[in-house]
């Protein structure tokens, strides 16, 4: 195996024993990043000058025996590029930030950094976090690293193709509607997004703060509890953020080991294998699975989530009514681009946003404040809004009956570039099972689970109460352990 | 309902865009056929549903009103596209 496909627990061993050192490792990661990323377009910013420094450092932490037991001492990781970096460029993969050098950390960043991390880099997404495809940045489109014809889904397209093309060790995502799962799918590998609250969101930049997550995008299961160890927990500066005690998401891991699956109930939506437009590549991967669970222990309960059919409906006219005011700041003054040409204030916020913003950005603005103005909030909002106390409820019953719910994370594997950009309505219904976690505010995990006739990964998606990762975590390490998914999916790119 | 050339407009100069001719055509064109996927909303019997803005389900969160150290002049206009001195310049209002 290359170092720069190592995962975390493997590189921290190596570190430990000083069979590696940061430097080594962050070396080749770099290398990765030359022969690849120019293809690939995963990162917008690569932190050259700084990374080496970091790397060094971190090496002579771990000579002198890493006293802190700081578990990602000297392990390189890549963030989107929409969580501050004091000091490193942070675009949020739109012009209108295209030179903001933030001048202090998100609060995920300052928890990476204290637990030793070397931050490689920034990398690319859908303008604003606005898209399923990586094909929205600003810059460049992302490709996917298993078949460059590919999309590699998204928003967070670039931190899950540069884990998957072994050019970090692990990074961090944000999920609005399944902007981490999607793509992690799209990719074959894992990617969680948390319980509502679960993770400081100071210093991301907003979309739609009802449904916004930060989360990992890592090589393995047990990568993700490593790096959810790492970025939970309460945080005064977000007033989202829960105060409840962070378990150690590891240890469930000896749960399993111990009993398997016995005594966990796995509910299955009847509403999600009649699904229209269901890939049967994608269906047939799914009951695959339902099956190595249920050979686990797990007790197969059905379901029923009788909204799931007004999610996304629900989902787009909330989010895009939370964008239009949380991106009403980029107004040319504070921070970011300003159109210069203009004589007058209102006329320069104008062709600010207008020069700054790309259209899908710009179309979802009109959208939301279409659906927030007068005469209209009744009929979408406030509409949306009741529609989205329905799905929780519906949730919430769900659980009562069962301990995890799984499904398909998107009806069909990576589709092709280009395929759906200029029709953003199929574009959002690509989000089906994934956004309505957000609407709940649970949590939810995406773990490759099968390949497609095409040969592209296919995900299984493990949703559970709030605040309940830990079983997601024991099914989803149960799973990877006892799938028939090929190990090396990603090492054929 | 459909929504005409005229209304994109009417919303852009609220949101503060400007919108060429050619992004009107390409909006309202986008923006018709996804409000009519959004009108399946109006299937949905609302009978025991409550408006939901936030799923943090928290109380108000409250802090000490403490004196703090601010970042200063110079972090907090950093990023500023024009500035003079402490201030931020932005072009004539009246």
């Amino acid at each position: 195996m290359k170092i720069n496909e190592l995962t975390i627990y493997q590189a921290r061993e190596l570190l430990k024993k000083h069979e590696l050192s940061s430097l080594n490792l962050t070396l080749s990661l770099l290398e990765q990043i030359e022969d690849l990323d120019k293809d690939l377009g995963a990162y917008i910013t690569v932190d050259k000058d700084n990374v080496i420094n970091q790397a060094k450092e971190a090496d002579k932490k771990i000579a002198k025996g890493d006293r802190d037991n700081n578990f990602l001492l000297g392990i390189p990781i890549a963030l989107k590029d929409l969580l501050c970096t004091k000091g490193l460029k942070t675009t949020c993969g739109s012009r209108i930030l295209e030179d903001f050098v933030p001048t202090y950390d998100a609060t995920v960043v300052l928890m990476l950094k204290n637990a030793g991390a070397v931050i490689l880099g920034k990398t690319n997404m859908d303008e604003f976090a606005m898209g399923s495809s990586t094909e929205n940045s600003g810059f460049h489109i992302t490709r996917n690293p298993l078949n460059k014809k590919y999309v590699p889904g998204g928003s967070s397209g670039g931190s899950a193709a540069a884990v998957a093309a072994g050019m970090c060790i692990a990074a961090l995502g944000s999920d609005t509607g399944g902007s981490i799962r999607q793509p992690a799918s799209y990719c074959g590998v894992v990617g969680i997004k948390p319980t509502y609250g679960r993770v400081s969101r100071f210093g991301l930049v907003s979309y739609a703060s009802s449904l916004d997550q930060i989360g990992p995008i890592t090589k393995d299961v047990k990568d993700a509890a490593i790096m959810m160890n790492v970025i939970s927990g309460h945080d005064k500066k977000d007033s989202t953020s829960a105060n409840i005690k962070v378990p150690d998401f590891t240890s469930c891991f000896n749960i399993f080991k111990k009993n398997g699956l016995k005594g966990m109930k796995a509910g299955i939506p009847k509403e999600y294998l009649n699904l229209e437009g269901l890939d049967s590549d994608v269906k047939k991967a799914f009951l695959n699975a339902r099956k190595i669970l249920q050979d686990l222990g797990a007790d197969i309960v059905d379901v029923s989530l009788p909204h799931l059919d007004y999610a996304v409906a629900a989902y787009y006219v909330i989010a895009s009514s939370e964008a239009s005011s949380n991106l009403a700041r980029f107004d040319g003054v504070k921070y970011g681009f300003r159109d210069k040409s203009a004589d007058n204030l209102i006329e320069m916020y104008k062709k600010t946003k207008s020069h700054g913003f790309g259209d899908e950005v710009q179309l979802r603005i009109i959208m939301g404040t279409y659906a927030l103005s007068a005469g209209y909030y009744d009929e979408y909002y406030a509409r949306a809004s009741k529609v989205r106390s329905l799905i929780i409820k519906d949730f919430s019953n769900a659980f009562n009956k069962c301990d995890i719910i799984i499904s398909p994370v998107a009806p069909t594997p990576a589709f092709k570039i280009g395929e759906k950009i200029d029709d953003p309505l199929r574009m959002y219904l690509t989000d089906v099972f994934t956004l309505s976690a957000n609407l709940a505010g649970i949590p939810g995990m995406s773990v490759p689970c099968a390949v497609s006739s095409k040969g592209l990964p296919i995900g299984l998606q493990i949703m559970a109460d709030r605040f309940d990762e830990e079983n997601i975590l024991k099914a989803g390490f149960g799973f990877e352990q006892n799938s028939d998914m090929p190990k090396n999916i990603r090492n054929n790119s | 309902m459909k929504i005409t050339k005229n209304d994109v407009e009417k919303i852009a100069h609220l949101a503060s865009l400007e919108v060429n001719n050619f992004k009107v055509d390409k909006f309202a064109e986008q923006i018709n056929k996804i409000m009519q996927y959004f009108d399946k909303l109006k299937e949905v019997d609302l009978s025991g549903a409550s408006f939901v803005s936030d799923v943090a389900f928290q109380t108000n969160v409250l802090r000490k009103d403490e004196k703090k150290k601010s970042p200063g002049p110079d972090t907090t206009l950093a990023n500023a596209p024009e500035k003079d001195d402490d201030f931020y310049i932005v072009p004539r209002v009246v």
